[in-house]
Formats: C-alpha cells, structure tokens, sequence
C-alpha cells in the first residue's frame, strides 16, 4: 500500500490543477452552470492550503453562507441542488452546522431522479437523527419508494429506513416492508430483514407479530437473506435465550453446512465458507448453549468440526477459531473439547502476530476461572507480554494478572500494575486500572505499610479521576477498623506518619482528592503519633491552605482537619494566626469555617465535646424533633408569638390570604371583589411568584408573621366596624388561636403528637441558626469526613433528614386526620344546629376565601373549634357553617344547585310528618346536589340526588312506600348507555321497604363516553298487587365528572408537552370579567377547575375527568377575548370543556 | 454492532464519517478527535485492537482500525463483534473501493464522498454487517450506477443539460463506471426496470 502515499502526493497537483480556478465559488458566469465538482475541489484545495483551523471556519461559513442562498434559490435546479448537498455533507463532516440543508435534504430525495434521490437520501442519513422533526418528511418518499416497481429506489428506501426511521412512523412502513420479505430478489429480501432488524431495535413490540417471519427469513433459500436474520436472532437470543432453544438444531445445521462447505463459492472469503456468517453462528450457539447441558450437547460435534477445519493459516480462520474458543467455554463444557480449545488458545498466545497474541490473552483472561492451570502453562509467554512494547497487550496482560491476584502474589502484580500506570497517559486506562489496584490492595494488603504505601501511589497516580468510591472507601476502612484494635492503631499511626512524610516534601504537589484523604486522616488521628507536635501538623495544614492550587473544597477539608487538631491541643500560636488570616477571606465558605473556629476555640470544653477522638465511626443520635428546645418554643408561645407553620402551609395560606385581603373590604359584592383582584393581578403581573419567591426564602418567618397580622388586624378592623355582627366572635375566634392553640389541642384532642410535631416544627423559626449549628456539627465530625466521605456518618447525617422529614408528613398527616376528625365529629350536629341567617354572606366571603381549597386555613379552623363547650353556642354555629360551606365551596356557585340546607327547608320537611327524603349520613357532608323528585305515585316516590366525591359520581336513589303495607322486591335497574357506565352492577334490589319508610341505594357512575350532557335512564319496578314500573331518567353534565386536578407548574409544563390533543379557541369576556383572574375565577368556580398558576397575563389550569384524564388549560387574555387552549390525552375532552367554558363565559 | 466508522487522513482531517448510532454533533467531532489521537499515537508494528475511547461508549467499546497510506480507517464497535472479523471487513472494504475507483487514493474518497458511502452503505446497514463479498457489493454498485445512467440518458431531457454533462469537467466519471475489465457476473441486472 505505499505505493499508493505516492500515488496520491503525485497525483494531488495534478488533480487540483485540473480545475481552473476561474470556475471556482466566485465565477462570475451562470453559477447554475459551474459544476459541484470544481467548486467542491476548489473549497477543498483551498482548505488544504489553509494554515489554521481559524482560517478554515472563515472559509467554510464563506462556503456556508453561498451554499444557503443556493439551495434556497428557486431557480435552483435538482441537480445543482445534488451537488450543492454533496458539499454539505463535506462541511457537516467537518463539524459545521449546515441546518438550513436538511429540508432540501429531503425535498431532492423526493423529487429527483435516481442520482439525486440517493444523495438526498444520503444527505438525510448524515444530517438527520431519528428524532429529529423533519424526518416526518421523509415519510412519504419512504412509503413511495417502497412502493415503486424500481429496485434500485426500493433499495434506497429500505437503506435509509435501517439508517434513521422515526419510531412512531413505523405502522406506515411496516406492511410495505414485509411484503418486501416475499420479494423475488434476495437483495430486496435481504434489506428488508435488515430493515425489520432495526425496528425490532427500536420498538420491540411492533413487530411482535411477525417472529415468524423472522423464521422464514432463517430459512431462506439463499444464505444471505439468511444471514441477514441471524441478527436479528442474535439479539433476540441475548435477551431471551430460554425462548429460541428450539431453534438449536437448525443452527447447528446450517453451521454444518457452511462449515462443510455446501455454500456456493460465492460466499468464499479466502477460500473459507462464509467466515462472518460462522461467526455470528458460534455466537449464538454460545447464547444457547450456556449453562444447558442438552441445548450443548446438540453442538459438541459441529464445534469439533469447526476447529478442525480451520487450519488454514489466515486471519479470518483466526478470527472463526476464537470465536470457537471462546463458544466451548461459554456452554456446558466437555473435556476433550476443552483441550482443543487450550490448544487452540496456546496457538493464539504464542503467535508472533500481535493481533492473535492479544486475542490469545484475551481469551485466557476468559477461561482463567475455570481453568487456571492453562495460566499456568503460558506463564512465561505472559511475563514476556508484561514488556510488550505494545501498551494494548501489557494492559489485556495486567488484566489477565488481575483475575488471578492472590494474596501471595499481589505485590508483585500491583507493582506491575503501578508501572504501568506511571507510563500510561490515558485516561480510560488510568480509571480502569486504578480501580482495580485500589481493589486488590484492600483484598489482599500483606501489610500495613504496603497498604498504605499502595494507596498512596493510587492516590497520587489516579489524580482526580479516580472514581470516588476508592477514596470513600479507604477511610471508610481507616474509620471502621478490622476486629484487631492494635491492628487499626498501627494501619492508622502508619497513614499518618507517612502523610506526615509526603507533606514535608517541598514542592511536591499532589491531586485534590489526596490532599483530602491526608487531611482527613490527618484530622482524625494526629494523636496517634505521640513524636510529633501538633503544631508541627498545624503548621503544615496551614501551609497548605496558602497554596494556590489547592481548590475551595480541598480547603474545606483542611479547614476540618484544623479545628479537629485544635480541639485537642492548648491554645496554638498557628491557630490564632489561621483565624485572623482566614476571618478576612475572600472565600466565604472558608471565611465561614474561620469564624466557626474562632467562636470554638472560645469554648473548649464544647469543643471537645463536639469534637470526640475517633468518634467517625459511632452513630449520632439526633433529636430530629427538637424536643430540647419546646421550652423555648413555649415561653415565644406565651408571649404572643405566632405558632409555627410549615412552609407549604404558610405559602397556602398566603395564596388565600391574598385572595382574602382583596375580597373582604369588597365582600359584598362578589363580582366587584372578583374584580378587584383582578386589578391587583394586573398591577403586578409578577405579584404571584413574587409571593412565592418570599416564603421560599428560609428567613422569611418574621416577614410571613406581619402578614398574618396584618390580616386580622383587617378582620379585626372589619368586626369593629361591624359589618358582620359578629364582633365578639371575631376576637374569640382569634384568642384560642394565638393563645396557645397547642396545648389546647393537646388537651382536646388527646394527641400528643401534633403538639410535638408542632412544636418542633416552629422551631425552625430559627431555621438560620439551626443549619448554622447543624453544619457546625457536621464541620466537627471533619466537613467533610462526615458529609462526603464516611458511610457512616453520612448515613446519620441522612437519618438526621429523613426523620425531619417523616416528621413534616406525620404532622401533617395528624393534621389532615385531626381535621376530618373534626369534620365527622361534627357533622351531625349539622342537622340540629340551627342555621346563621348571615349564612349566605359569609359563605360568599368564606368561598372566597376558600377558592384554592386551602386545607390549612380548615385546619386552623377547626382548632378554633377545639373549644366548643367554651364557646359561645352562637360562635360555633358560625363557625361550622362557615366550616361545612368551606368543603362544598368547590362546588358552590357552580351551575349545580347545591343544597343548603336553609331554614325555610327545615321548616318545610318539619312540618311533612314523614318520607322526607332527607340524605344519609355519609352523604350529608358531601358536596350533593338538591333532592330531585323523580316520580311520585300512590305507592310511592323516588328521589335522586348527585353528590360529588373527589373521585366519582355518586348517584343516590331514595324509594320511599307511602303505603301502609310494605314493599317486595323492589327492583331498580339503571338501563346501559354508552355515554355512562355504572360501577359494580346496575341493578339493585330492596328484598322489602318498610311501610312509610324510606331505603336508599347508591351507585358510582363514571362516564365513558364524552358528552356535554346525557341522560341516563331506569326503571324502579316492584310487587304489591301486581307488577308495577316506574321509569326515571337523570340528565347528568359533563361536569358531573370534572373535578380539579392539583399540580405544580412543573408538572403542569411536563404534562403539557406530553400531551397531544390540541384545541384553541378565543373566547368573548363579559365586561364583568375584564381582567384574567376574574375570568379564571369564573372558571374554577362554576367549573371547578383549579387554578395552577397566573404569570401576568396568561394563566394556566387543570382538570380532570374521572377517573383520571387530565385536560390541561392556557389562558391567555388580549383585547377583551380568552384565548384558551386545551390539551388533553382524550380528542373529545378539551371540545367538552370548551362548550362549557363558552356557556360560563357568556352567562356571566 | 457497529457504532461508527471513521476514515481520516494521517493530519486528523476526517475523510469519511459515519454513525449508526446517535450522537450529538458536537459529541461527533470529538469522537473524531479523541480516535485520531488514540490511533494516531500507535506505531505500526503493534495490533489492530484498542479499548477506550471514553466518549463512543466506554467500557463496551473496541476501536479496531488499519492505517493504510495516508488513511486510518477505524470501526468504533461494541462487544458483540469479532475483532479479527471487523479487521477483515475493513479490509473487504478497502478492497472494495480500490475495486470501484480503480486503485483509490485518498482523493478519491474526498471527491466522491457520496460514491464512498454507497459503497459502505451495501456492506453495513445500520450498523450491522449486510455484504461481505467483494464482488457482490461491486456488481451492485455498478448496477445501480449503470441504471442512473441510463436513467438520466433515457430522461434525457433538454438538450442543455445532456450538454451541461458533457461539459462538465468531471475526470472522474469515466473511471467510475469503467470497472468493465473486473469479469463480474450480472445477475441482477437485466431485471431492473
């Protein structure tokens, strides 16, 4: 092949000057008449003489920029266009982006001719990727060109279909390609098994159904079609071998075959059969046949055969006997097997080639644990491999040492292994093998100061790229010891005194990573050393940290290992002089530590006692609750302080707040507060995150106080006012709150925990100092040693948080349960309360309020209630109205009547003696629709009443007997629609109603289809003197099934790209709803969406449809119009929802 | 299978690259970089196999190449293909193209890279071994040569551009389709349409 640099040097010249540079990129002539081929050698010629890879880029945009306006001339033609893209793929190979190419990329594979075509789609395979969003473009031309009566463009389709093909388009293509399997040219087939080769890749299941396909590509009648679908086997086979072992047999005839020769001579590669296709079936003969006798059993002679037959003295025999090798040791062995195999790996070993002398050590690597004694034979060939000059073979052989380390030889063996390290500049190698020492060492360390003296060397060859389990997991074994106490005092008095060593070289410069392990170490056991003063150690450290090169983190450490050595020693002049030079650094972290130790060396006894001598190892016991500290909390409590509330809470609660402050002064009117809120929406359109922003700042509680002050003081101002008469109430209302509610609490409820939990948690009042003193600690257990590197007290520093954690949720889980505790306690006493005339005003103010269905603002509630006995009676029934209209406030105001239970209602069903349809239980505390009389006969009546759960639609159907007999065998039937479908059964049978008594069924209805409103019919039928039927039906909305559905904008951003169904339309607003909040307001409350957020002027909402399909909403305002814009999973939902959105939007 | 195959000259410049599987462009011209340096470092008496190559896929990754001339070719391949194989491909492949452009020399492969990577593309699909034999892939290439061929000539429109052709100052063409003198049989041929 030399002759051909020459060739080439001699020929560039003449080559070059072929083309005459007057046709070059500036021809001032038809540029549509220069030819791709001069101006793609002048732009290369010109790149040749180029000097500096600056220069090129000048030239390739040059380049860049004419090859745009070409391509996106009109009057360019296909084929200009073809050689236009030929230089594009030229300046892609280079690494220039040429992205204005690709869609004409595609365009000259749709539309040119052969030549063009396969350009275009050559140019498509190297520009594209499979997701890129173009190649939807190409889907066509695919689906054409597989279609066409020429093979050559069938060829080109299914080329570029195993290259890049998006994954969703498959179905398209899917059918046209198997046909292709059918075709009567192998070529054709061929490609096509390829194709499918890669679909099976990329999406497994859309060719499930065609496995037998895949069969009937194995046995094609020609052997390369055959071929062909043996990659697909051997993939399938790596994944799943149990499920192909009935094919053994026909591999191994097939390889029967090939090996003896009943291809055609065709297939010859150096006159043996078919050498790749062997390979691939010795392969899967492997897969097969691992670790199953019977499946190998079944290729004992064919693999006989094989090595017998590949004598001839070629590579590619070679490359069949490894593959050989490497399939006897892969299955269930057979000994005289084996033995040709050993031969087979000796012939390997101790070739002169070195390819085969690397694939020799390979494959010894392979057989050594089973088979050590081959090692053994081919010593002397391994210890000459270890001076290879060949880096690849000293580093298979290292690899080959590695597999058989013992603790006799491991010295040896590492020191080989560190050689080899010193020379290697290779990152990957370096990785790789420093693992591999670190490992050894610690499984097979003789001795302390080989250890240690090893570890060094791994340290300080492996610099920072070590992996960081090795420095993790080295101190964690200084720390933890063996069972040998003298033992660990040695290994450690050892590590630091040869540390000591290594930091007295001057000069000497060692990676990040050492000098923390030194400092660490240095840190934790300077004790040992009696010789030394630790002013000595001290001395060095703080050498160290004026060392540039050393980096912030490292420092840190060093920092760590300081105040440790400090806690142990008298006063010292080097710490002094360290705090006063490190009080002012510019570093604040290490500014931090300085003044950490300043304030410890001031207390030593706390010192020491933060600081205990190898105590990295024992586990802390942390009080995760605080509980030292609920004296603090109580005496803040009692002089007035707000009791703690959780961030998420409190963050609420603001939300509500906001709300609330805008609507109170206005509450009387409700458009006019909705309003109102709007204008403060438009006045800051970042008032929101703004409020966000704030309560995520830790420090913010005295901030959030004011703001809970301020509020009632405005509730307060309001009482005074008397705008509700209810002045007293207000103040009472308040006391117990402030007062202290915790104990109150404790007292009512009986429930320890809260009022722990709640106590620990205000604490976090000072969550500054806290993580102040938390890191502190931490610092103290070395920064360090504890956060990063010890398992052990890293575990307890995550103990530590989790259990703060699990105490966040247990509070507020005893919180949600305290509440519907609350709730159920109290729900009974509805019915006999006697109802607040205010009832309707409140509500209005406390919907309002309640809009974002704060459950914390309930809570708070509820422990108002706590005191019911001591309460006012008047007070408590406002509260409980307030209470129970707060839980239906997600429906109230919606185009669903809600049934309030008003005076007048009472009065009524007081005076009818009986068959009142009053609600059960259960029901009463849902969010229901009024009782709707149904039917009315002599006998009887039926009732119907919706009630809204978070989860479905429960339809409640109350028969009552007028009569004085009873009733047998009532039957109620809900007919089938295909809009609705009725959980468990939709039938229900009363075997007897009681005279003049009232029974009650109820039935979970989800709705399959989507409708705006359907109706669902039935039939009551029942005995008396004879068969009687009363036939119902209930209109039930859309709406029945939207319920709000939470999110964050986060979730709500990754849902919404997610999505697909799209549907946009604008919307006319009412002059009522001029601003967006107000709009959205309409929404949420008449349709019970819920509100995710509003960024200025666009807002963004969510619902879902029982039992789980999510439309989300974006709405934004311009000019008077709600431009919303639905997504959902469902086509037919986001339609649903606009109706209604237009029906709200317009009736209000 | 096989990831990539590179072809760059001794300097580094890349000659011929092709992916089978994704890579970010950016990632592509390092990969480029980081082989050219891995190979370019070894003499040339050691063997044909390389681990590493951090950015191609790690540990699973087998750099196998042949320097020939001026050229490294370079297959980036995964565990599950033979070393030996790989090598006797490239190989195949080279012989290929000293077949298609008659004694090819590294011009020719910056000149028609188009006709480079057909070539490759009838022996590698999607990163899996398709056509070993020589003569297969020759007669295809020469068939679907001979078809555009006659396709343009057929179509052969205005004048003005079978005039354009000839024009053309392209000292490639005639060697490209004159691989007559290599007897190969044609069975494909008279089908085509």
């Amino acid at each position: 092949m030399s002759d051909v640099v020459e060739r080439t040097l001699s020929a560039l010249p003449g080559l070059l000057g072929q083309h005459d540079p007057g046709t070059g990129p500036g021809g001032a002539g038809g540029p549509a008449r220069v030819s791709a081929t001069s101006r793609l050698g002048s732009l290369i010629r010109s790149i040749t003489a180029l000097t500096s890879k600056h220069e090129e880029e000048k030239l390739i945009q040059q380049e860049l920029t004419s090859l745009k306006a070409t391509v996106s001339a009109p009057t360019t033609t296909l084929k200009l266009m073809k050689e236009c893209m030929v230089r594009l793929i030229y300046c892609e190979m280079l690494g220039y982006e040429s992205s204005f190419g690709y869609i004409h990329a595609i365009k000259l594979a749709q539309q040119g001719n052969l030549l063009e075509k396969r350009v275009g789609y050559l140019a498509v395979s190297l520009f594209l990727h499979e997701n890129h969003e173009l190649l939807l473009l190409l889907v066509n031309t695919v689906v054409k060109d597989l279609q066409s009566t020429n093979l050559v463009e069938v060829c080109m389709a299914l080329t570029v279909v195993s290259q890049i093909f998006p994954r969703e388009m498959i179905p398209a293509v899917l059918p046209l390609i198997e046909d292709k399997l059918q075709h009567s040219k192998e070529i054709i087939r061929r490609k096509a098994v390829q194709a499918l080769y890669k679909f099976y890749l990329i999406a497994p299941n859309q060719v499930q159904h065609i496995h037998d396909k895949f069969r009937k590509a194995l046995c094609d009648r020609d052997a390369g079609v055959m071929a062909a679908s043996l990659h697909i086997y051997l993939q399938m086979i790596k994944e799943n071998s149990s499920g192909y072992k009935d094919l053994t047999g026909s591999f191994v005839t097939i390889l029967k075959q090939v090996v003896g020769g009943k291809l055609s001579s065709d297939f010859n590669y150096h006159s043996v059969p078919a050498p790749w296709l062997q390979i691939q079936l010795l392969r899967i003969l492997g897969l097969l046949g691992k670790d199953d006798p019977r499946t190998s059993e079944l290729m004992y002679d064919v693999l006989d055969e094989s090595l017998r037959r590949a004598e001839i003295n070629h590579n590619i025999t070679y490359a069949i006997l490894f593959e050989c090798v490497q399939t006897i040791y892969t299955i269930y062995p057979k000994s005289e097997l084996l033995e040709k195999a050993a031969k087979c790996i000796g012939k390997f070993v101790l070739s002169p080639k070195i390819n085969l002398k690397y694939l020799g050590l390979k494959a010894l690597t392979y057989v050594i644990q089973q088979d050590p004694n081959l090692a053994l034979q081919h010593q002397m060939t391994i210890i000459e491999c270890l001076d290879h000059p060949d880096p690849i073979i000293k580093r298979e052989t290292l690899e080959l040492l590695y597999r058989i380390t013992n603790g006799q030889n491991v010295i040896v063996i590492v020191q080989k292994m560190l050689d080899y390290l010193k020379e290697s500049k290779e990152e990957y190698a370096i990785i790789n093998l420093v693992a591999k020492v670190a490992e050894l060492a610690e499984k097979y360390a003789p001795n302390n100061e080989w250890f240690i003296q090893t570890m060094n060397a791994v340290f300080s060859v492996g610099g920072d790229v070590v992996h960081p389990d090795i420095p993790n997991n080295f101190l964690r074994l200084l720390a933890e010891g063996f069972d040998d106490g003298k033992e660990d005092h040695q290994l450690r008095m050892y590590a630091v005194q040869s540390y000591l060593s290594l930091l007295g070289e001057e000069d000497a410069l060692y990676p990040q990573k050492f000098l923390q392990v030194m400092s660490w170490v240095l840190g934790e056991y300077f004790s040992l050393v009696t010789d030394v003063d630790p002013e000595v150690i001290l001395t060095k450290l703080h050498s160290l940290l004026k060392k540039t090169y050393v980096t912030s983190e490292t420092k840190a450490w060093i920092m760590a290992a300081v105040t440790k050595i400090a806690s142990h020693t008298s006063c010292s002049e080097t710490v002094d002089k360290l705090i006063q030079e490190f009080s002012s650094s510019l570093d604040t972290c290490i500014r931090q530590y300085a003044f950490e130790l300043k304030h410890l060396c001031e207390d030593k006894a706390l010192m020491k006692n933060l600081l205990p001598f190898d105590a990295s190892c024992n586990d802390m016991v942390v009080d995760a609750s605080l509980s030292f500290l609920d004296g603090f909390v109580a005496e803040g409590l009692g002089r007035g302080a707000a009791p703690y509330k959780p961030h998420h809470q409190r963050q609420e609660e603001k939300l509500s707040q906001e709300k609330a402050l805008n609507f109170e002064p206005y509450g009387l009117s409700f458009a006019s507060s909705v309003s109102s809120s709007g204008v403060t929406g438009r006045q800051s359109p970042t008032g929101l995150s703004f409020g966000s922003d704030t309560s995520g700042n830790s420090a913010e509680t005295g901030h959030k106080e004011t703001n809970t002050l301020k509020l009632e003081g405005v509730r307060k101002l309001w009482g005074k006012e008397g705008y509700l008469p209810k002045k007293e109430k207000v103040g009472k209302e308040n006391e117990p709150q402030t007062v202290s509610c915790g104990s109150l609490l404790a007292g009512q409820a009986g429930d320890p925990p809260v009022l722990r939990s709640d106590q620990g948690a205000s604490l976090t009042e000072e969550d500054k100092e806290k993580q102040q003193l938390a890191s502190t600690l931490f610092v103290g257990l070395g920064s360090s040693a504890g956060v990063s590197l010890m398992g052990k007290a890293d575990t307890a520093t995550q103990k530590f948080k989790r259990k703060s954690k699990i105490n966040e949720t247990q509070h507020s889980e005893e919180a949600s349960d305290f509440k519907s505790s609350a709730a159920s306690d109290f729900g009974p006493l509805l019915d006999t309360a006697p109802i607040n005339t205010e009832d309707s005003e409140e509500s209005t103010h406390t919907r309002s309020r309640k809009a974002s269905l704060c459950s914390s603002d309930i809570v708070e509630d509820n422990l108002a209630f706590e005191t019911p006995q001591s309460l006012k009676k008047s007070v408590l029934d406002d509260r409980l109205s307030d209470n129970r209209v707060s839980q239906s406030s997600l429906f109230a105001d919606s185009n669903i009547e809600i049934f309030q239970p008003s005076p007048s209602a009472q009065c009524e069903s007081a005076s009818e003696t009986l068959l009142v349809p009053s609600l059960p239980e259960e029901l009463q505390e849902l969010p229901h629709s009024e009782v709707l009389e149904l039917h009315q006969s002599d006998a009887l009546a039926l009732y119907l009443c919706k009630a809204w759960t978070d989860d479905s639609l429960l339809l409640t159907v109350l028969i009552s007997n007028k009569t004085t007999s009873a009733l047998n065998a009532v039957n109620l039937v809900f007919e089938e629609t295909e809009h609705f479908q009725i959980l468990e059964s939709p039938t229900h049978q009363f075997p007897v109603i009681e005279a003049q008594s009232l029974e009650h069924c109820q039935k979970c209805v989800r709705m399959n289809k989507i409708c705006t409103q359907g109706i669902l019919s039935g039939s009551v039928s029942y005995q008396s003197e004879m068969e009687t039927r009363l036939e119902f039906s209930v209109t039930l909305s859309l709406m029945d099934f939207i319920r709000p559905m939470e999110m964050t904008t986060e979730d709500f951003g990754k849902l919404w790209l997610s999505l697909s169904n799209d549907v946009k339309q604008n919307i006319k607003m009412s002059s009522s709803q001029d601003s967006l909040s107000a709009a959205l307001n309409t929404l949420q409350q008449k349709l019970k969406l819920h509100i995710v957020d509003i960024i200025g002027n666009e807002g963004i909402l969510a619902c879902q449809l029982l039992p789980s399909v999510p439309c989300l909403l974006h709405c934004r305002t311009h000019s008077g119009m709600l431009a919303v814009w639905f997504r959902s999973p469902c086509a037919a939902l986001p339609d649903g929802l606009l109706y209604q959105c237009q029906k709200v939007m317009g009736e209000s | 299978m096989i990831k990539a195959i590179l072809i760059f000259n001794n300097h580094g410049k890349p000659r011929l690259s092709k992916f089978y599987q994704r890579y970010s462009e950016d990632t592509q011209q390092q990969i480029i970089r980081e082989t050219f340096h891995l190979v370019s470092k070894r003499d040339e008496n050691v063997c044909n196999f390389l681990e590493g190559g951090l950015l191609i896929g790690g540990s699973d990754n087998k750099l196998i190449y042949r320097h020939y001339a001026t050229l490294y070719f370079v297959f980036c391949v995964d565990s599950s293909e033979s070393e030996l194989g790989i090598l006797d491909l490239i190989q195949v492949f080279v012989e290929t193209l000293d077949k298609c452009f008659e004694n090819v020399c590294e011009l020719d492969l910056i000149f028609h890279v188009d006709k480079v990577h057909n070539i490759l593309a009838e022996m590698v699909m999607g990163g899996m071994v398709l056509e070993t034999n020589m003569n297969e892939i020759v007669t295809q290439i020469d068939a679907q040569n001979k078809l555009e061929k006659s396709e343009a000539g057929l179509a052969g429109a205005p004048a003005r551009a079978v005039s354009a052709v000839k024009n053309m100052n392209l000292p490639e063409i005639p060697r490209n389709i004159n691989i007559g003198d290599i007897s190969i049989k044609v069975p494909n041929l008279p089908t085509f349409k």
